[in-house]
């Protein structure tokens, strides 16, 4: 009978599978039990509870989310996983971008151009991280005092506090209408046809609701030691945003010119010989061919930025570290803190891991149905 | 195929939910003998030893190696006070530095058998965390170190000022309740290494630095030109500093108390490390027991019978180290302010030795 030996391989396949599963939970339980041990001999105990305790201490830099020292430390931990998003994020697409760049100029045909590439990628590659946030921390320390900040525009405030933007407070129906058109935008392939047409009149509201309710600016202004009102970009987060998008980029910029010079040359040859131009060549043959060799070590990229931006501790960011440092020596709940620690970058890695597959996956398939 | 990542997608999230219930167990605190570090453990360790291990934390006056890489300052005299007593030896004690996020996990863990390291009593480190405090060493506050060029001259005229603290130091809680307390706000820039703020203060990018009094002398010292800077005359909390050992190891806090009593009671005494000798032969019976001349007062947990004079005779008393690392003639010139003998005016109060 042919269906023995398959049933057989199947039970031998289960078995192990089984055992290995037992061994790994086992493993688990050993090591839970143990820390429990430890930790009720040391006389600490577990528990998520003070999550809901107020924070009592105060955050420099929030985005988004306002904080006060009266609510709660789950909070707190919010506002620094936000500062933490804001700055991968922000710092994720900058340094693809940039990297980009650096990485096909490297490729010039210019010499000097190429010369002057390849010694700011060596430089800032062979350098630790750390040491570049400090130098560029340091130097924007060296910005005026705010009393005597620059004024790159009206309203605008570069100092060693930053720098301050008028804000804009937008009326709370255009903020939704503006999302709404993002959503039609990003399903806009769904919708068929209609698509634009709903685009169209979405816009075409955002447009009546500022007439209707205008935007009001707030300048800022300096009274004593800081600027009241406006928007700050702390010196913090630029030394932090300018640090990982120069480290990150310069990688990046390997991988691209990799990328590049891995599209076999007959590619090349016989684009030029369709008569393309050296510009039209890169755009329409070497990049898309390339991608496909980039994408994954792009995701790679992307997630040890994520990561490196725990550094901002040395500058005094409030990140989702610093935060959970800061709550660990208030409340005592050290191991709980390093869990939640473990959890959050695991997630976000993960997530921008997947994303990146994702779009890996639809290029590969775009490759598939090329003839 | 699919059935094998499924199997494992299962482990997986068993294995974590292990993990997770290990985390959230949220076992209540075993309120049993067993709590900490059991009887006599610590001493013996340091017997067996041969050394005791201190952690401090690093910083002028306080901690600091010198040219010869021989630690020097306040909390190591005290360290080192501790070893003279056990194996009269100042030599005898191993020190690890510490930054101050560190330290409770060093303590916790049996790296070091006490911290002498500027620490405060506060009541949630005593009730919440597994620590007993010994004598306070140091009476301190927390206050604001300003450029003299900003004239400021009270803690509540830095209202909407940039301040820049320390992490992991009861200073961001201090600063926190004393704006809510008297309306004012503060942006607060937190620094994990002392030097960034030192460098952001220099800098411009804070307004003043707040740090315990004792700190903001040591970090005065750090910035190019200290003469340019002052430190506000407000103290906006109570900084009891004083030595931390592992709960449950009362011998070894008993030690740690009595070395340190020694040394203010010496200076009430008027026994400095100058003189010590001469006291051995006063006919004065209460100094005679103090110094061991006598025995009775200082004799027990195996303990040399003359270690207190061997502490005067090798450390010093509480003036003496007070001087010699803070005082006048050092780059702090530390005022004794509260950290008189009681007899002057202070609170510095030793039990009597009988």
């Amino acid at each position: 009978m042919s269906a023995r030996p398959g049933a057989s391989r199947a039970r031998r396949s289960l078995i192990v599978q089984g055992v290995t599963f037992g061994v790994t939970a086992a493993v688990l339980w050993w090591l839970a039990h143990n820390m429990s041990a430890s930790l009720e001999r040391r006389g600490l105990s577990l528990g998520f509870g003070f999550l809901t305790q107020p924070a009592n201490f105060e955050i420099g830099d929030t985005a988004w989310l306002r904080f006060s020292p009266e609510q709660s430390i789950g909070r707190a931990i919010l506002v620094g996983l936000l500062n933490t998003a804001r700055v991968s994020a922000v710092g994720c697409v900058l340094a693809i971008a940039v990297g980009f760049v650096v990485g096909v100029l490297r490729l010039s045909h210019n010499p000097a151009l190429r010369g002057v590439m390849r010694a700011g990628v060596e430089v800032i590659r062979n350098t630790p991280l750390l040491l570049l946030l400090l130098f560029l921390s340091t130097s924007l320390q060296g910005l005026p005092s705010a009393s005597h900040a620059l004024r790159p525009a009206p309203g605008w405030f570069l100092s060693d506090r930053g720098l301050v933007l008028p804000s804009i407070a937008v009326s709370g129906l255009t903020t939704w209408l503006a999302a709404l058109v993002v959503l039609t935008l990003a399903l806009r392939k769904r919708m068929g046809r209609i698509g634009w047409r709903v685009v169209a009149v979405l816009l075409a509201a955002v447009g009546l609701s500022m007439v209707f309710r205008p935007p009001s600016v707030e300048r800022a202004h300096l009274v004593g030691f800081n600027f009241v009102g406006g928007t700050t970009l702390s010196p913090e987060f630029a030394a932090l945003l300018a640090a990982l998008v120069l480290h990150h980029a310069a990688h990046i910029s390997e991988v691209v010119r990799g990328a590049i010079l891995s599209v076999p040359r007959g590619q090349r040859d016989a684009a030029r010989a369709l008569g393309l131009s050296r510009f039209q060549t890169l755009r329409m043959v070497t990049i898309p061919l390339a991608l496909r060799a980039m994408v994954p070590l792009l995701a790679t990229s992307c997630v040890s930025l994520i990561k490196n931006s725990s550094l901002a501790v040395a500058i005094g960011f409030p990140d989702v570290v610093s935060i959970l440092n800061t709550t660990g020596n208030q409340t005592g709940h050290n191991i709980e803190t390093m869990c939640i620690m473990i959890v959050v970058y695991l997630s976000l890695s993960l997530a921008v891991a997947a994303a990146l597959n994702r779009y890996n996956t639809t290029l590969l398939m775009l490759d598939a149905q090329l003839p | 195929m699919t059935a094998s990542i499924r199997a494992a997608l299962i482990g997986l999230c068993l294995g974590a939910l292990t993990l997770l219930q290990a985390c959230g167990a949220g076992s209540a605190p075993s309120g049993g003998a067993d709590r900490g570090a059991s009887a006599g453990a610590t001493l013996r360790a340091v017997r067996a030893r041969g050394a005791v291990r201190c952690g401090i934390t690093q910083g002028t006056g306080f901690a600091t190696p010198d040219d010869a890489g021989r630690w020097q300052g306040f909390d190591v005299d005290f360290c080192r006070a501790l070893a003279v007593a056990l194996f009269d030896d100042a030599d005898k004690v191993q020190f690890t530095p510490y930054t101050q996020q560190q330290r409770f996990s060093g303590l916790q863990s049996g790296e070091v058998d006490l911290l002498a390291n500027g620490t405060s009593v506060t009541s949630s480190r005593a009730l919440h965390q597994p620590f007993q405090f010994g004598p306070i060493y140091l009476y301190d506050g927390q206050g604001f170190l300003v450029p003299k060029s900003s004239k400021v001259s009270k803690a509540s005229m830095l209202d909407g000022a940039t301040v820049c603290v320390q992490q992991g130091t009861t200073s961001e809680l201090n600063l926190t309740d004393f704006a809510r307390r008297n309306h004012v706000s503060f942006k607060p820039v937190v620094m994990e290494d002392l030097r960034a703020a030192v460098s952001a203060l220099a800098g411009g990018r804070c307004d003043a630095i707040t740090q315990d009094g004792a700190g903001l002398a040591t970090t005065r010292t750090m910035l190019r030109d200290p003469s340019n800077y002052v430190i506000l005359p407000d103290r906006i909390s109570k900084e009891p500093i004083a030595a931390v050992v592992r709960s449950g190891d009362d011998q070894w806090l008993e030690i740690v108390n009595w070395v340190f009593h020694a040394t203010v009671q010496a200076e009430e005494y008027g026994i400095g490390q100058q003189n010590a000798a001469q006291f051995l032969t006063s006919p004065d019976p209460a100094i005679r027991r103090f110094l061991g001349v006598e025995p009775g007062a200082v004799d027990g947990l195996g303990l040399d019978p003359k270690w207190v004079y061997n502490v005067i005779a090798k450390v010093g008393n509480y003036s003496d180290i007070f001087d010699r690392n803070l005082g006048a003639r050092t780059p702090l010139r530390m005022e004794r302010g509260l950290n008189r003998l009681w007899t002057d005016g202070g609170l510095l109060y030793s039990p009597p030795f009988r």
